[in-house]
This record gives C-alpha cells, sequence and structure tokens, in this order.
C-alpha cells in the first residue's frame, strides 16, 4: 500500500516560487494524497474481509510520519518511511523505483496505490511498479473483490462505462476516489497506535545509491510552472434569480450544453 | 337494611381475612420480584453521580414532580394529568383503608377515624368522579381525536394499547368503589348525603329497587373487584409504559442540574482514552439514569413533537430512543426466566439506527419540554462517541471535521491567517494579543467569525461596537482554536479534549477580565464544557450592559417601521437560559414594533444548528428546519428576524431564500443591527 503525501491546494493561494520550477509550498498544508485514502481504506476493508496484513509505505519527508500514523489508525498492520534528503525532486520514476527496492525483499499479493496524486496528477507510479515488478496492473479501479489468487475489479471509464476485469495476483491495483466511504480517524484511535513504532529507511537502507533516487534519478526535468494566461470568453451573470436562469439556461442551449 | 362487610364474608369456605393476607402476600410478593429486577439492571449499568445538591434537587422534585409544573405547557393534557395524579395521591390512602377494610369492616388507618375521616370521605368521593370523567375523557381523546404525537413513528412497538388498558383499570378501580361505597350509602339510608357523597350517591340512585341481596352482593363484589384490580394495576405498572407512575418523581429528583453541559466519557475516570471501549454501543453502557429514563418514560410524544428532527422527517424521534431501549431492556433482562441470547443484537446499529444517532441538533427542545425531565442529548452524544470509535461518520461531516483536527477550523483555512479579517476593518486596528498581553475584553472570535465570509461581517460589526464603547479589547489570533462546542457534541471528544486545552493555554498566558463571543455555541462551551472557568459573557449580555451604561444609543432608521421579532438561538436560550437580554436591546430601540413568535423562549424552534452541522446534509428531512422556522416569522407578519447567532443567521438567510422572501423578510443578527443604529 503506497501513499503519498503532498501539499493541500484546494483552499489555498496557489503561486509559482521564485525559480520558476515549482509552486511555493513553505506556507501550504501537507496531508496523504485524497486518492490514496481510499486505497489504504479499501486495503484495511480486504483485510477484514479475508485476512493479511496491511503495510503501508511512503517516500515522504520527515513531516509525512503523522500521515503514516493515520494510515495505521485506520487499520493498517505497518508502516515504513522512506525518507532521506536524496529522495528529493523525485519524478514519478524515480519514486516507482524506490518504492520497488523497498517492496522487493517483501513478497505480497496485492499492491494497491491511488490512481493518481491531486497535486501534480502525474499518475505514473502505479504503472511503473508494475512494469518493474512484473506484475499486472488497472487503474481507476473502483470495486475490488479477491477469489482464489485471482482480483474480480470493476474500473471506471469515460461515459460512464464501467469495465469489469480479472487479474491474476500478484498485482497493482491503482484506486478510485469514491471506491468506499472512508472512515473517520478519531483522535483516540491515532493515540492508540502512538505506541507503534515506524521505521525510517533511507536510501541505503533499501539498496539505493543517492544516484539512483530523488532529482539524480528522475527522468524528467521541470523546466517552468506558471499560471496559465487568463482566457477570453468568460462571462459573469448579474441580475436577479429570474434573469440569472434565464440567461445560463439560454448561453446553455447556444453552446450545445442542452437539447 | 344492614349489609355484611366484606371482611365477614368467607369466600369457598375460606375466612375474609385470610383471603386478604394471601392476596395482599401474592400481590406484594411477585411486586417486589418484579421491581427487584428491574432495578437490578440500574445497579448493573454504569455510575453517574445524581446525589449532589440535595436542596435543589428536593425543590425540583416538589415543583416538577408533584407540582406537576412542566404539564400545562400542553393546556388540555396538563390539566387532565395534574387532575390524575392528584387523584391518585389523595386516592392512595382510600387504596389503603381498603386493604384493611379486608381484615376488619371497621378499619381506619390513623388520625382518620374522627372528623378528618369524614371530610377525606368526602374529598374521596368527588375525586373518584372527576378521575373517573378524567379517564372517560382521555379514552375519547385518544380513540376519538387521536392526537397526532401519540402516532408511532420510526420504529418500535407501538405502545398506545397499554394507555386503554391503564386507563380502563383506572376507571374500574373508580366504578368498583363507587358501587362499594354507594350499596354501603343505600344501605345507611342516608339520602341526604347527595352533595357531600356525590359518587356514592350516584351509585346508590342506579341500585335503587334492588333487593338487599343483589345489594349486599354488588357491596361484595364490588370491595373484591376493586381489590384485585388494584393489585393487578400494581403489577402491570413495571412491566408497561405505565412505570413513570413509580419512577416519575425519583426520575425529577435526579434530573441533570448543570445546563448545557456534556456527561463525560465515564464518570470518575479522568483516563477515559485507556478505556477499552468509548461511548455507548451496547446497552450495558448505559448509565443508571440513562436506564431510569427509559423506564420513566410515558410515551406522551411532547418531545418528539418539538423535536425540530422530527418535524422535518429526519429519522429521529426522540421518545421512540426511550421507547426501544426499554423495549430492549425488558427483552434483554426479563422479570422471568433467563436473558435471551442478545450476542447478535447490537443496541446502536440494530435498534438505534445512526441515521436517528446523527439527525439531532442537539437544540434541547425534548428535553425542555419532558414533564420528568428525561435527558436525551448526553446519550446521542454518547452514542456517537460509539460511532466515531467505529469510524462510521457522515461523510458530509468528515470533512470539517478533519479540517478542525488539522487546521484548528473547519473553513480549511490557514492558521496564520485566522485575524486576517481585521485587515478590512476602516480605520480600527483590532488587537491580536500576544503572551503576556491583557485587555480588559478578551474577544473570542471563533472559527466563524474568522474564516466564514458573512459570519466575518458580524465580527467587523462587533469590532466597531467595542471600539467606541471599550476600546481596550483584543483577540487570540492564530493562537485560537475552534472553541470545540460541535466537535464535542459529534462525539469526538478525543479531539475536543485538544482544542479546549490549546485555548484554555491561551487564556491563561494572557490576563483580561472577561471574555466576550457573539456565537452561542462558543459561549456554551467555554462557560459549561471547558474543564478550567473562565468569565465568558455573551455578546447580547455585553450590549445589554452598555446600554443600562448608556455607553450606547440607538435610533430606529434602521427598522423603518418594521415588524421585529426575535429568534432564540438554542444554546443561548434553552441551554443557557439567556432569554432576556437580547430581547432588553431590542427594546432600547426608540419606536421598535416588536413581537414574538408563537414559538419563542423555551419553545424556540431550531435552524438546523451551528458549527460543523452547516456542513451536514441530512437525506432524509422533507423541508429544511429554517424554511419552518420562516414560515414561523411569516405567520406573525414579521419583516425583520433579529438572531443573537451566526449559525441562525445563515441558516434563516437561506431559508428567506428558498422560499422567495428575499425583499420581504430580513433576517439580521443583534450586532449588525446595532452597529447599524447607533447614534
Amino acid at each position: 500500500m503506497c501513499v503519498k503525501w503532498r501539499p493541500d491546494t484546494s483552499e489555498a493561494d496557489v503561486a509559482v516560487n521564485k525559480e520558476g520550477k515549482d509552486i511555493n509550498k513553505a506556507d501550504l498544508d501537507y496531508d496523504i494524497n485524497d486518492w490514496d485514502r481510499f486505497a489504504v481504506e479499501e486495503a484495511v476493508r480486504i483485510k477484514e474481509k479475508i485476512g493479511g496484513k496491511v503495510t503501508v509505505v511512503s517516500v515522504a519527508p520527515e513531516d509525512g510520519e503523522s500521515m503514516l500514523r493515520e494510515c495505521l489508525a485506520r487499520g493498517a498492520d505497518e508502516a515504513f518511511h522512506l525518507c532521506d534528503e536524496a529522495f528529493e525532486g523525485s519524478d514519478g520514476y524515480a519514486v516507482a523505483r524506490t518504492l520497488v527496492a523497498f517492496i522487493k525483499g517483501r513478497p505480497c499479493d496485492l499492491i494497491l496505490t491511488g490512481t493518481l496524486a491531486d497535486d501534480d496528477c502525474g499518475g505514473q507510479v502505479g504503472g511503473m511498479l508494475a512494469a518493474m515488478l512484473g506484475m499486472p496492473q488497472s487503474s481507476l479501479v473502483h470495486k475490488v473483490d479477491i477469489q482464489d489468487g485471482r482480483a474480480n475489479i470493476v474500473r471506471e471509464l469515460e461515459g460512464g462505462l464501467s469495465e469489469a476485469l480479472e487479474i491474476d495476483l500478484p498485482a497493482v491495483l491503482s484506486i478510485a476516489t469514491g471506491i468506499n466511504e472512508p472512515r473517520f480517524v478519531s483522535i483516540r484511535a491515532v493515540r492508540k497506535v502512538a505506541g507503534l513504532d515506524i521505521p525510517v529507511l533511507t536510501s541505503g537502507d533499501v539498496g539505493l545509491e543517492q544516484s539512483q533516487v530523488g532529482a539524480a534519478g528522475s527522468r524528467i526535468k521541470i523546466e517552468k510552472v506558471f499560471m496559465p494566461p487568463e482566457g477570453e470568453g468568460a462571462e459573469i451573470i448579474t441580475g436577479s434569480t429570474e434573469e440569472a436562469a434565464g440567461r445560463l439556461a439560454q448561453i446553455l442551449k447556444e453552446k450545445g450544453g442542452i437539447a | 337494611m344492614t349489609l355484611v362487610e366484606p371482611a365477614g364474608v368467607p369466600i369457598g369456605g375460606v375466612p375474609a381475612p385470610l383471603v386478604a393476607v394471601a392476596v395482599l402476600l401474592v400481590a406484594v410478593s411477585l411486586f417486589i420480584y418484579i421491581m427487584a429486577r428491574r432495578v437490578e439492571v440500574l445497579v448493573r449499568a454504569q455510575p453517574d453521580p445524581r446525589f449532589s445538591d440535595l436542596l435543589r434537587r428536593i425543590k425540583l422534585m416538589l415543583l416538577y414532580g408533584f407540582g406537576q409544573a412542566r404539564q400545562p405547557r400542553y393546556l388540555v393534557a396538563g390539566i387532565m394529568h395534574i387532575l390524575l395524579f392528584a387523584g391518585f395521591i389523595i386516592l392512595s390512602l382510600r387504596s389503603l383503608t381498603l386493604i384493611g377494610r379486608g381484615f376488619s369492616a371497621d378499619f381506619h388507618l390513623p388520625f382518620m377515624s374522627g372528623a378528618l375521616g369524614f371530610w377525606y370521605e368526602v374529598l374521596k368521593d368527588y375525586t373518584v368522579l372527576i378521575v373517573l370523567g378524567v379517564c372517560v375523557a382521555a379514552i375519547i381523546r385518544r380513540a376519538v381525536f387521536k392526537p397526532a404525537r401519540y402516532q408511532h413513528t420510526g420504529g418500535g412497538k407501538g405502545h398506545g394499547s397499554e394507555a386503554y388498558i391503564i386507563l380502563g383499570m383506572v376507571a374500574a378501580l373508580m366504578v368498583t368503589d363507587m358501587i362499594f361505597d354507594g350499596s354501603g350509602l343505600l344501605a345507611s339510608g342516608k339520602a341526604n348525603h347527595t352533595t357531600l357523597f356525590p359518587a356514592a350517591s350516584i351509585s346508590a340512585y342506579l341500585m335503587n329497587g334492588a333487593t338487599p341481596a343483589t345489594v349486599n352482593g354488588l357491596h361484595l363484589g364490588g370491595y373484591w373487584a376493586h381489590i384485585l384490580i388494584f393489585f393487578t394495576l400494581l403489577n402491570y405498572l413495571p412491566v408497561s409504559k405505565h412505570f413513570h407512575v413509580i419512577t416519575a418523581i425519583p426520575n425529577v429528583f435526579f434530573a441533570k442540574l448543570t445546563g448545557g453541559s456534556l456527561k463525560p466519557v465515564c464518570w470518575g475516570l479522568d483516563d477515559w482514552m485507556s478505556l477499552e471501549e468509548c461511548g455507548i454501543g451496547r446497552f450495558e453502557q448505559f448509565t443508571w439514569k440513562h436506564v431510569l429514563d427509559f423506564y420513566s418514560c410515558a410515551d406522551c410524544g411532547r418531545c418528539s413533537d418539538n423535536c425540530p428532527a422530527t418535524t422535518v422527517g429526519r429519522a429521529l424521534s426522540p421518545r421512540m430512543i426511550s421507547i426501544k431501549a426499554r423495549d430492549y431492556a425488558y427483552e434483554h433482562f426479563p422479570v422471568f426466566g433467563g436473558r435471551p441470547n442478545s450476542k447478535d443484537a447490537r443496541l446502536v446499529g440494530d435498534v438505534i439506527t445512526p441515521e436517528e444517532i446523527w439527525a439531532c441538533t442537539t437544540c434541547g427542545a425534548c428535553e425542555r419540554e419532558c414533564p420528568i425531565f428525561i435527558e436525551y442529548i448526553d446519550k446521542i452524544v454518547d452514542m456517537r462517541r460509539h460511532l466515531i470509535e467505529e469510524g462510521r461518520v457522515p461523510v458530509s461531516l468528515q470533512k470539517p471535521m478533519e479540517q478542525i483536527s488539522k487546521k484548528g477550523n473547519a473553513y480549511g483555512g490557514m492558521k496564520a491567517k485566522r485575524a486576517a479579517w481585521t485587515k478590512t476593518l476602516d480605520g480600527i486596528e483590532v488587537k491580536e494579543l500576544k503572551k503576556g498581553d491583557s485587555a480588559d475584553l478578551l474577544f473570542f472570535v471563533d472559527s466563524c467569525g474568522s474564516f466564514d465570509p458573512r459570519i466575518q461581517e458580524i465580527a467587523k460589526s462587533f469590532a466597531r461596537i467595542l471600539h467606541r464603547t471599550s476600546p481596550n479589547f483584543g483577540i487570540l489570533g492564530k493562537d485560537e482554536a475552534d472553541s470545540g462546542n460541535e466537535i464535542r457534541r459529534l462525539g469526538e471528544e478525543g479531539l475536543f479534549e485538544q482544542l479546549s486545552r490549546s485555548n484554555i493555554e491561551a487564556f491563561e498566558d494572557r490576563q483580561f477580565n472577561e471574555i466576550v463571543t457573539f456565537d452561542p455555541h462558543a459561549f456554551n462551551t467555554i462557560r459549561n464544557d471547558y474543564p478550567v472557568k473562565f468569565p465568558v459573557l455573551h455578546s447580547s449580555a455585553l450590549l445589554s450592559r452598555l446600554l443600562a451604561e448608556d455607553k450606547i444609543r440607538l435610533q430606529g432608521d434602521y427598522l423603518r417601521d418594521r415588524v421585529v421579532t426575535y429568534h432564540d438561538p438554542c444554546y443561548l436560550g434553552r441551554h443557557n437560559g439567556i432569554y432576556r437580554e437580547p430581547r432588553t436591546v431590542l427594546s432600547h430601540f426608540p419606536g421598535i414594533r416588536f413581537r414574538d413568535m408563537e414559538r419563542s423562549f423555551s419553545r424556540s424552534f431550531c435552524c438546523s444548528g451551528g458549527g460543523l452541522l452547516l456542513w451536514y446534509e441530512n437525506e432524509e428531512e422533507k423541508e429544511r428546519m429554517g424554511v419552518r422556522r420562516v414560515h414561523m416569522a411569516e405567520e406573525i407578519g414579521a419583516e425583520l428576524i433579529v438572531t443573537a447567532c451566526p449559525f441562525c443567521l445563515i441558516n434563516l438567510e437561506d431559508a428567506i431564500k428558498t422560499t422567495g422572501n428575499e425583499g420581504k423578510i430580513e433576517v439580521i443578527d443583534m450586532i449588525e443591527l446595532v452597529d447599524r443604529s447607533m447614534v
């Protein structure tokens, strides 16, 4: 079960930093990637149904410990914190390679990730993990049923379609939000797992050179991060409720939104 | 004609006194046994210290137990109940006397043989007639007029038939008493006693002309029937919904004395975090007072009749919590036989559903209405604590709760920006008190005033008023955390402890005379929940004081001659008894046309709740509570609704829009109204 620690950009004023290659993250509040929250919940539910052990791992800075602690409170059995300054600046490939180095020594039947992270929306790690480990993979999974060494899954497609698949285990499944209703994790639940040890592992601990991880081990270089130029054609509808509704209906008809 | 008295006539060859002893022994033993089984459940329940403040408890018992002071809130039913209850008290002496008559024909209670006894007989005779009349009226009322509040909704078995059984038995007691006394009167030939003994006279009149043997037969039959019905009734009470006849007065005596507060997770245990389980998921986790509440519910429906959740069609009907829990108790702790295997039945989940538990706004209308002080909020919160433990929280509430946990406010605003609203005030600088700073007044803004754009307007108005009247005030700024009132009431006790500890620390690090807040929810929790006490004031009380001190003067321009009403916020009124101050403030507006809504003061109707409940989405409700409330304002022709709670303002403003009342009715917070009306 792999999770990501990411800045919450939903309520924040996002600004590009001085170097122009990233956003200002100093003032942002970090939390678990929302997609991963559903994936952890799903992992715990599978465990509650058919037994097994849930291990959570994350490549995250020091503060990420609270996220792993919350995963334990949610019902995971153990958590590992891959934390090393050398991991900074990793792209999807470097993260996947780091995770694979950790996973290789620990045989498992099922690897769950979120489909994508809601900060950079890369959606790469799940697929790369599967490729590197030689496992089958599926993404946008919104139903999982494990039976006899196989996973029967349903994935969301465009246009309201769903696709049912059968996958041999071990496999990597990238989970969609909405697959479940994640349970609420109370302060008491977190307090109960306060005594559990969350081992911190560096690149060396998982058998990787510093050059293989982080920015050095990445294949993508960010050229520039910028705000999209303001477009034209936006119209702010004013007037009374009736007038505004009328205008909105008119626009939708004109643009083909409604028949 | 001379009658033979019951004590002198053997039954089936057995002397009457022996029969009387046997009946008495069997009936009383059975009663003691049933009561012991019922009390056993109380003894095994969780602790709850309810023996403090005895003087206050005795007063409560006299006023609301014996005095029935809450009964007339429902006038007709209330008066009927008071008559029945008075009859019950008066006739209890009569019942004892009649039991004694089985042993000796001229048995009298001590001091009751002379003139006192005679006049008691007169009083008793009138009472019999009144009680019989009330029973008949009550049966007709239930059968013909069918008051809506007796309808059963929300699962559980109906208990309406029990009402007929008990009314029938009480009526039969009266009739048999009349037959017994009427035959006696007829035999004595004292026909001139009509005005003194109307009940006996009526029955004597009806028996007139019967043979002496028939009259004597009725005399004896009436007696034994009365005795048997009496003991049957006694034993029926603790197995029916009429247990309240026995438990109601103790229940009032043990009532909760602290308004607005919540019970701890476990009484007498500070380290509740170490408990194996937290909250109530199983029946055994209720306290003995909770169970006494269940025993005491008479199923009268007053709570649900006033419950806003029930009114708008949510799953909750408070009385069903009591009824279903009592049914559960009667079934799983039976009088006869052992406990059925109850491993599979979960109280929370199977008997009481999460939907019911989350539907409550904790407005307190049910508790305020219950004639015998049955509590609901503590139980609901305890059951929520259990659901929180299991992680079963409505999706709509999870996000704001997590935000409070991570950022100290439900709005997702950054801690550092908690005081940002003050920067848009023209010409007024609001002091952010640092550690060690002092001020006269500490303005507790809370999350809503800090982050909700609409409520920020109230905060700004209040800052302007304070700036003019008591300029030495300050706020906590980024050191302030959410007050935690709703977090606690949603059952997240751990988070509440963190929040209250953080605020208490912030309070202790600064010097001030008083905390003032315009949010009744924050006011309530600081006043009633925080383990360390600080002098805290609601803004309406401060405004009322400033007006009395002539530091504020008001003109009535903003009112524009409109009809004004005041909406009592639950956490100001019902939970903290503040009804007068806001109305005092309004009375300072020259020429105000003020009108109270029908539901006002302690019967105010909740707007759907404050704090985090603003995020709560209920799927069952057919109408928003706020919409209901706006209709009530419409009924009295109100054009301006004044509130003293920011959440009432938001809910009612929404409702004004959805009811198409924009431009016709305006809602305003009292602070904004004062701010706009200061001379």
